[in-house]
């Protein structure tokens, strides 16, 4: 009878969880250990695959500068654009985190670029303010700066990816907004009697405090910044250029999947990608530890 | 004492002036919809058109090779269909994980939030090939499909949130002799509304601005989605219509605009609670 009413709850556990369970083995590790396979081996798509080994991973370690270029591409925009990304978004929550009736209004403002951010119009929009005879080069004009030729440099195509994708702070601000209001007032005015300045307070109080949190977006932020593809596909109308200035890595692995066919060589890119975020969160991790606050352990 | 007095001003005044920098790429963009095309560059840093063109839209309306209403009537259906299955099969899932106990459940639950970490780039060649095998190319069934099997970001923000309703719900539905099917879609559903609301909103836009899924899966103009028939727009620029492909870019906006103001609240909780996108 016991027995019976285990099973049964168990069975039914599986059953509300089997989408995710089914899903999980036809649209995640199926695919994985295919992708896997297909690494290893030479496949057009219309012919069978060709086992060659680690030819593929050999290809791209020794032989093809192109590869290589990616990578650095992928990895100036992402040390670059994640840091200042949540610098601003630090700043502007920093700014935000007051007891104002307007200050609703002022976090919509904010955040709207950021759920407009994505789109394929965004990105077009971004294209043409950075155009030769655009607004950017206006203004800068105005300062006396010679416009820049965004598109025939691969250096300022690049600048024109990441400011795009800094312009697009709004969800790590929001997360910031909601750990600053978790630190206490009196914190603060314990610290103003004893005479501490705001930057003081700012590095003493509000950064260990928010650390965790630093953290957490630091590392999502960071993996959702090594896909991005649409804004590159966009700006550089599929091409990545100019010069492979903006073949970012996501972009360079559709080109050589869905452009060339060469499916086995996209895999092992792909898994080359997962083995770059692995690392690049593990280092995250394991200087958390000298970084990180955690209030319950009592500070250091 | 005279900054007191001025502190407030000065701080709206410089906040305000920086959210309109922020803005002005998306106002800058509105306005340019009205401008005739061959104007757009050269009066590029005046806001104001000298002559407003509304032809630009009723232009651009007429689309590439179809209408435009004909992309934003394919991407609704699909928008529309991904989004019902997101929600049903992810709330299910998350009743499953926080309500009921089994053997394994935190391994799965772990599993979940592995692969909400995954990146997409891992299993894309693969799925493009099952697919195909499968003869779903040029179909919406790639598209659609898979989001009936629950979206791993939407489970953990509805887990969450199932976990704050209190237990004696439970109990006393079980001595009323309901089962946990019935516990599920009677008591604990109508709890969810907020939550299944934040993950539809979500699912809208995801799908909404997703570009890599239709540029793979449907090859056919007549199945395009607003994001292919943009980035049309952007290849058959010899022509330089710049008012008209302006002019639906504000128009492929304003659907998600509209959300954003009419959920402002529940969209910016959603985000600050779990806060993965963007």
């Amino acid at each position: 009878m016991r027995r019976n009413g285990v099973l049964k709850s168990n069975l039914t556990g599986y059953a509300f969880i089997s989408p995710f369970i089914i899903g999980f083995l036809a649209f995640t590790l199926i695919p994985m250990v295919i992708s896997l396979y297909l690494s290893f081996t030479n496949y057009n798509l219309f012919s069978s695959p060709r086992w060659v080994g680690f030819d593929n991973f050999d290809k791209m370690f020794t032989n093809d500068p192109k590869y290589w270029n990616s990578v650095r591409v992928t990895l100036i925009y992402v040390l670059l654009g994640v840091p200042l990304r949540l610098m601003f978004a630090l700043f502007i929550a920093m700014i935000l985190n007051t007891k104002s009736r307007m200050v609703g209004a002022y976090r919509t403002m904010y955040y709207l670029p950021s759920i407009i951010g994505g789109s394929v119009a965004v990105s077009i929009m971004w294209r043409n303010i950075f155009s030769n005879e655009g607004i950017v080069n206006s203004v800068i004009g105005w300062f006396g700066i010679t416009p820049v030729q965004w598109f025939g440099n691969p250096d300022a195509s690049l600048v024109m990816l990441i400011s795009l994708s800094v312009w697009q702070f709004g969800s790590s601000m929001l997360i910031f907004l909601a750990g600053l209001k978790n630190i206490s007032v009196e914190m603060y005015e314990a610290a103003g009697v004893d005479g501490a300045k705001p930057i003081r307070k700012f590095f003493s109080i509000t950064l260990p405090l928010l650390s965790p949190i630093v953290l957490f977006n630091l590392i999502m932020q960071t993996i959702s910044a090594f896909m991005t593809f649409v804004p590159a596909y966009i700006i550089s109308k599929g091409e990545g250029g100019p010069m492979d200035g903006t073949m970012l890595y996501s972009l360079y692995l559709f080109r050589q999947a869905f452009m060339f066919n060469n499916m086995g060589y996209a895999s092992a890119m792909a898994w080359m990608m997962l083995i770059l975020i692995g690392i690049m969160t593990g280092l995250l991790f394991i200087t958390s530890k000298f970084w990180v606050f955690y209030e319950s352990e009592g500070g250091r | 004492m005279v900054w007191k007095r001025f502190k407030w001003p000065v701080y709206h005044i410089l906040v305000t002036a920086l959210a309109i920098i922020m803005l002005y790429p998306v106002i800058w963009m509105l306005f340019s919809s009205f401008k005739e095309s061959r104007l757009i560059f050269l009066t590029a840093d005046s806001l104001f058109p000298d002559t407003w063109i509304w032809s630009n839209y009723s232009e651009g309306w007429k689309g590439t090779i179809y209408p435009f209403s004909k992309y934003m009537t394919n991407t609704i259906v699909i928008v529309v269909i991904a989004t019902i299955g997101a929600v049903i099969s992810s709330s299910l899932i998350a009743f499953g994980f926080a309500r009921l106990r089994f053997v394994g459940q935190k391994f799965w639950f772990a599993l979940m939030m592995v692969t909400l970490m995954l990146p997409h780039d891992v299993v894309l060649v693969p799925q493009y090939i099952i697919f195909t095998k499968l003869g779903w190319l040029n179909t919406i069934l790639p598209l659609v499909v898979p989001s009936f099997f629950g979206m791993p970001f939407f489970i953990f923000l509805m887990v969450q949130f199932i976990k704050t309703i209190p237990g004696e719900l439970d109990d006393a539905a079980a001595i009323d002799g309901c089962g946990k099917f019935r516990l599920y879609l009677q008591v604990i559903m109508p709890l969810l509304k907020s939550s299944l609301a934040t993950a539809a909103i979500f699912s809208f836009y995801w799908r909404w601005e997703d570009l890599l899924g239709p540029v793979l899966y449907l090859n056919s103009p007549e199945k395009y989605t607003v994001s292919m028939a943009l980035k049309m727009f952007l290849d058959s620029e010899s022509a330089s219509n710049w008012g008209a492909m302006f002019a639906m870019s504000i128009v492929s906006l304003i659907p998600v605009i509209a959300i954003f103001f009419a959920f402002q609240k529940q969209i910016v909780q959603g985000m600050s609670s779990s806060g993965l996108k963007g």
